[in-house]
């Protein structure tokens, strides 16, 4: 009975307040680590196909290039997106280069040429992540290409140059992890339907538990020479609980090979009798 | 031999020769290692993390007029670094000469590298002081690579070392060994875990300290599989699971890598290391190299991003088989 009345009470104190005040209380509070934040140790990978496209999709054809060889392996998996309100707020031109970039996938994503994908790209790839929480720095390592970055915990720091994985900024709000991010290569693609991006790129990470196994993820993006206005994207990622999880290597440099250096490879004809 | 192969073994050469003037002596012996008590981290374990750099002025292996001398006096390493300075000076002067082409080694703040005190003749420890010879059977797998490779080193990418095509630099191992220039790790600690990541060439290991077993003897990894735990103060890794191709000195896909980090000071790891590998050596053999808390950040490298040289290369050989063929005709 006395459950029932506290939960009775609770909701009628939910009730009065305001409707912002009920979205910004805590669902979850995470397990604290050793020096009392909360513990976002582990292995992690989103479970969705935005790496595919961030915007909603159908399943679609492979790019032409590999039609005939691949068949259904290399088709667009479905989603439903993860871009919060519409569709991505594209310049004109900037929209323009989105076409293009989508019309010459299988050429110029540099996920085909083993790149490191950036932020927030490297959080939603098919492939785990590790993080590897201290009190100064916490360190994000990619299974893919082997990327990574340290995020500094610390007084925020300036880029000492542009990187592909760009320079990170990290504090604690809450339950959150927040991490800005600044200083990224251009090069960097969004996802595989060539979602882009200028080197004014800044990206604002939010990283909430969510249960004991899963973590809320989102990224705002602002980038004026690319978007009309920041925009949002957030998903779920989860935690890998298999007993033996850990990250594998993923050195992709040598399966990207053949795409980069495949035409540069001696031909028997340069080699025959004069 | 490629531009940026030569390019790199000049640069080695010439911090090895001139640029790192050894660091003042101090006791940087094993038995400095047992008395000093390291911190440790929130969750109750030493604490190594830090950037440091692992540059060293100390050769591989023993030059071979030092015999059993496996540490310096006090007055030769006062000699030694006066002979350095006077060395990087007279370096200093000849760079003035317009016809000498060379790395602009301020710009990359190759002459400001950190290293830390040793008074070792050799990274090789031991009356030795070097590698053992290889086996009878080492020597035949690598001559047979070497045959196999005879005439065919620009036909395409796979021909190229491994550090030219970005898949690893030599001194990733493990044994983790002093590249010559962005010589820099950092460590991050999380529970149960270690994280190390070297500049070069931006690759992480994460060795889990839970005493789990190692991966499934079919599974090969470039940098093999690292599982490590603690004794006393000393973070000890055992590495196995290599391929084939990573090769460490002429290694086979049977190295056993076992790596020793200590805590020697406030700035100050030292690193160990023994290798074993029946297939390429009648004995274990161990090296150590100590590392200095440098206060920059680990700056990203990438490698593949960046690698105009490999297609160059491969272009250039294409160009020249293309020019003798028009010239035959």
């Amino acid at each position: 009975m006395r459950n029932s009345f506290n939960s009775l009470l609770v909701a009628a104190l939910f009730a009065a307040l305001p409707a912002a005040a009920q979205q910004a209380a805590p669902a979850y509070r995470a397990p604290r680590t050793a020096d009392g934040k909360p513990n976002l140790n582990g292995i992690w990978q989103a479970m969705n196909n935005a790496n595919w496209d961030l915007e909603g999709h159908a399943a679609g054809m492979p790019p032409k290039e590999v039609w005939g060889i691949l068949g259904a392996e290399f088709a667009t998996p479905p989603d439903l997106g993860v871009v919060e309100g519409g569709p991505i707020p594209y310049l004109p031109a900037a929209l323009e280069k989105k076409k293009q970039n989508f019309a010459s996938r299988v050429k110029n994503d540099p996920e085909v040429k083993c790149y490191m994908p950036g932020v927030p790209r490297a959080n939603y790839m098919p492939y785990p992540f590790q993080i590897v929480q201290s009190t100064q720095n916490i360190m994000f390592v990619y299974e893919y290409a082997g990327a990574v970055r340290v995020v500094n915990m610390g007084a925020p720091t300036k880029a000492p140059a542009d990187s592909w994985m760009g320079w990170s900024n990290g504090k604690w709000d809450g339950e959150s992890l927040v991490i800005d991010v600044t200083s990224q290569m251009e090069d960097t693609w969004l996802d595989r339907a060539g979602d882009h991006h200028s080197d004014a790129l800044h990206v604002t990470e939010r990283f909430t538990p969510r249960s004991a196994d899963t973590l809320m993820y989102e990224a705002t993006i602002e980038d004026p020479k690319t978007f009309s206005r920041p925009w949002k994207i957030s998903m779920p990622l989860y935690r890998h609980v298999e007993k033996n999880a850990q990250l594998m290597e993923f050195k992709c440099v040598e399966f990207a090979e053949e795409v980069l250096y495949g035409h540069l490879r001696k031909q028997p004809a340069n080699t025959g009798k004069q | 031999m490629s531009h940026r192969v030569v390019a790199s073994m000049f640069l080695a050469a010439l911090i090895a020769a001139a640029l790192l003037v050894p660091a003042p002596l101090a006791a940087q012996t094993a038995n400095a290692v047992k008395t000093w008590t390291p911190p440790k981290t929130a969750d109750g374990v030493p604490d190594l993390q830090g950037v440091y750099s692992n540059a060293t002025a100390v050769p591989f292996e023993r030059p071979r007029n030092l015999g059993a001398k496996e540490f310096y006096t006090e007055e030769e390493m006062a000699e030694r670094t006066k002979a350095a300075a006077a060395a990087a000076a007279a370096r200093a002067n000849a760079e003035a000469d317009p016809n000498i082409v060379h790395y602009d080694l301020g710009q990359f703040g190759l002459n400001q590298r950190v290293t830390a005190a040793t008074n070792r003749t050799s990274q090789i420890v031991g009356a030795e002081g070097t590698m053992p010879p290889l086996l009878p059977a080492a020597q035949a797998r690598v001559a047979a690579k070497q045959a196999a490779a005879r005439g065919h080193n620009f036909d395409d990418a796979q021909h190229r070392g491994l550090s030219e095509r970005c898949i690893m630099w030599g001194n990733e191992g493990p044994p983790m060994l002093s590249p010559g220039y962005n010589s820099d790790l950092q460590i991050v600690q999380g529970p149960g875990y270690v994280a190390i990541l070297q500049e070069m060439i931006h690759d992480t290991r994460v060795v889990p300290t839970d005493g789990s077993a190692h991966m499934p003897s079919n599974v090969r990894l470039w940098m093999g599989d690292s599982r490590g735990h603690w004794e006393g103060n000393t973070l000890v890794v055992d590495t196995t699971n290599f391929t084939d191709q990573t090769a460490f000195r002429n290694s086979s896909k049977d190295l056993h890598v076992i790596e020793k980090f200590t805590r020697t000071g406030d700035n100050t790891v030292l690193y160990q290391f023994t290798v074993e590998d029946p297939s390429t050596w009648a004995k274990p053999w161990s090296a150590e190299v100590s590392w200095e808390k440098i206060n920059n950040p680990i700056y990203e490298y990438a490698c593949q991003e960046g690698n105009y040289g490999l297609a160059n290369i491969l272009s250039g050989a294409r160009a020249d088989e293309k020019k003798a063929s028009e010239g035959g005709q």
